[in-house]
C-alpha cells in the first residue's frame, strides 16, 4: 500500500492544513438569542459584499466574551446585555467608539405548550405549584442575569434560586421548557416566539423594569476590522432591520 | 474554594455507580455474546458497541427523548412510580453507564472467549453446576481482562461531559461533575477556579491510575 499512501498525503496534509481563516473572513460572535436572524442576515451582507465570507459563532454572550478575552480571531462582538460589553470594554478588547445598541428585546416568563399551571406573577414562581424554574446561569448568561436581577428586586430570588435549573444560554432554557422538563423558565420574547407550538408566554417583564439592549462593537483585535465596520454599518440598514423585526427583535 | 470538593464527591459518586452497574450488565453481556450463538448476534454485538463510537451528545439526545417526562421510558417511570430522571444524579449515573458500556463489555467478551472452555468442561465433569462453573471458574480466569475494562469504565464515566449535561444538567451540590463545573468556571471566566478544578481532577485521575496499578499489577496496569 506504500504508492496509495504517498499519493493520498499531499490532499491529506492540504485538508489537515485549510483551517487557517482567509483573509476575506470575517467572525462575528453573536448572542444565542441572535441565531436565526443572523443566519438570515450573513447571506445579505455577503450578497452585497461578495469579497466577504461570514463566520458566525453563537454562545452565551458570557462566555463569547471569555473566548474573545483568552484571545479568539472574532471581529464583531454583539451581546444580549450592556455587562458583557462593559466587561470587553473594561478589559480593552472592543472598540469602544464603534459601540452602538442594535435591537431591543423583552424578557418573558414561558411554560411548556398546555400546561394545566401558569404564573400569572413573579410571586406565582415562589409557590411549591412551580418546582423547576429553567433560568440561563446567571455568571455568563444575561437572560439569567436580567432574571437573577429581576427576582432579586422582589425578594424572590433566595426561593427561587433551590430550583433554578441552571442554562448554558438561552436556548437550552427554551429547550427545557419545550420538552416540559420544567414548570417555567425565563427566556427573550423572540426566543418564545420562535417555538409557538411548544411554549407558551404566561407574562412579559415590562421593558421599563427591565430594558433589553443588544450592543456591538467591533473586537479590537480582529484580523478584518473594515469588514467589521461595514457589517456593523449595516445592521442598521433597513433591510437588515427588516430581518431583526421579523424575528421580534425591536427597535433599539 | 471549598466548593470543588462537592463536585469531585459527585463524581466519585457518579461514576462509582456507573461502573456497578455495567459490571453487572456488561459482564453479562460479554458473556452472552461470547459464549453463545444466536441469530443476530453480529448486529447486537454493534448495537452494544455503539456508544463507544457515537458522539455524547447524539447519546444525551437519546437519552434525553427516552426518560424526558414526554418520553415513552420517562412518562411511564414518572407515571407509575414517579420517578424523574432528568436533572437528578441517577440520570448522570445513567448517562455515565451507557457512555461506557462498551468498554466494560468488549474487554468482558474478549476476556471470556480466551478462557478455555476445556477449563469449564473439567469443572462440569467434576459435578459443578452451571452458575459455580461462572463464578469459581470462567469469572476468576476472565477477571484480569474484566477489571481492565472496569478501569477504563471507571475513568471514562468520571470524564463523561456531553450526555450528562444534556440529561443532569448542571445543578451545583447536585448532578453538576467535575468536567461540567471546569466547563462553566471557564464560561464565566472564573479562572482561579477552573485552575483549582482542573488540578484536583488531574490529581484525581492520576490516583485512580496508581490505584488501579496497585490492585492488579502487572497486566492490568499494562493494558491501560
Amino acid at each position: 500500500m506504500p504508492v496509495s499512501l504517498s499519493r493520498l498525503a499531499v490532499p491529506l496534509i492540504a485538508l489537515l492544513l485549510s483551517w487557517q481563516a482567509s483573509a476575506a473572513d470575517l467572525t462575528i460572535s453573536a448572542a444565542t438569542s441572535l441565531t436565526q436572524a443572523f443566519k438570515e442576515l450573513a447571506p445579505l451582507f455577503e450578497a452585497q459584499h461578495p469579497d466577504t465570507k461570514v463566520l458566525l459563532n453563537f454562545g452565551a454572550s458570557g462566555a463569547l466574551l471569555q473566548q474573545i478575552a483568552k484571545g479568539a480571531p472574532v471581529d464583531v462582538f454583539a451581546s444580549a446585555d450592556q455587562a458583557s460589553m462593559d466587561e470587553a470594554q473594561a478589559q480593552l478588547l472592543v472598540q469602544p467608539a464603534q459601540r452602538r445598541n442594535f435591537v431591543s428585546n423583552a424578557l418573558v416568563v414561558i411554560v411548556p405548550a398546555g400546561s394545566a399551571k401558569a404564573p400569572k406573577t413573579l410571586q406565582d414562581l415562589a409557590t411549591p405549584a412551580f418546582a423547576r424554574v429553567a433560568i440561563g446561569l446567571p455568571a455568563s448568561v444575561p437572560a439569567g442575569r436580567y432574571a437573577k436581577a429581576l427576582l432579586d428586586k422582589a425578594g424572590l430570588w433566595a426561593s427561587v434560586e433551590p430550583k433554578m435549573i441552571g442554562a448554558q444560554n438561552v436556548r437550552q432554557a427554551l429547550e427545557y421548557v419545550a420538552r416540559g422538563e420544567v414548570d417555567a423558565g425565563f427566556v427573550y420574547a423572540t426566543d418564545a416566539a420562535a417555538m409557538p407550538g411548544k411554549v407558551t408566554v404566561a407574562f412579559t417583564v415590562p421593558t421599563a423594569e427591565v430594558p433589553v439592549r443588544y450592543p456591538v462593537a467591533p473586537v479590537a483585535t480582529g484580523p478584518n476590522r473594515d469588514a467589521a465596520h461595514r457589517f456593523i454599518a449595516f445592521l442598521f440598514t433597513p433591510s437588515a432591520q427588516v430581518v431583526l423585526a421579523k424575528h421580534g427583535f425591536g427597535k433599539p | 474554594m471549598a466548593g470543588a470538593w462537592v463536585p469531585l464527591a459527585l463524581t466519585l459518586k457518579v461514576a462509582g455507580w456507573a461502573t456497578l452497574l455495567n459490571l453487572v450488565l456488561g459482564v453479562g453481556a460479554g458473556f452472552l455474546l461470547a459464549r453463545r450463538r444466536f441469530p443476530g448476534r453480529d448486529v447486537l454485538d454493534a448495537l452494544l458497541t455503539l456508544p463507544m463510537v457515537m458522539p455524547p451528545t447524539v447519546l444525551g439526545y437519546y437519552l434525553l427523548v427516552l426518560m424526558g417526562r414526554r418520553g415513552p421510558l420517562g412518562g411511564w417511570l414518572e407515571s407509575t412510580f414517579g420517578i424523574h430522571l432528568i436533572f437528578t444524579w441517577q440520570g448522570a449515573v445513567i448517562a455515565a453507564a451507557v457512555v461506557s458500556f462498551p468498554l466494560v463489555f468488549k474487554s468482558a467478551r474478549a476476556a471470556f472467549e480466551a478462557v478455555d472452555p476445556q477449563l469449564e468442561q473439567a469443572a462440569r465433569v467434576l459435578g459443578m453446576r452451571e452458575w459455580p462453573v461462572f463464578l469459581r471458574v470462567t469469572l476468576p480466569l476472565a477477571w484480569r481482562g474484566v477489571m481492565a475494562g472496569l478501569l477504563l469504565a471507571f475513568a471514562r464515566a468520571m470524564g463523561e461531559f456531553g450526555a450528562t449535561l444534556m440529561v443532569a444538567g448542571s445543578i451545583p451540590g447536585r448532578t453538576q461533575t467535575l468536567s461540567v463545573a471546569v466547563y462553566e468556571a471557564v464560561q464565566a471566566g472564573q479562572d482561579g477556579l477552573a485552575n483549582f478544578l482542573v488540578l484536583v481532577t488531574s490529581a484525581t485521575c492520576m490516583a485512580v491510575l496508581l490505584i488501579a496499578g496497585r490492585l492488579a499489577p502487572g497486566r492490568v496496569a499494562g493494558q491501560l
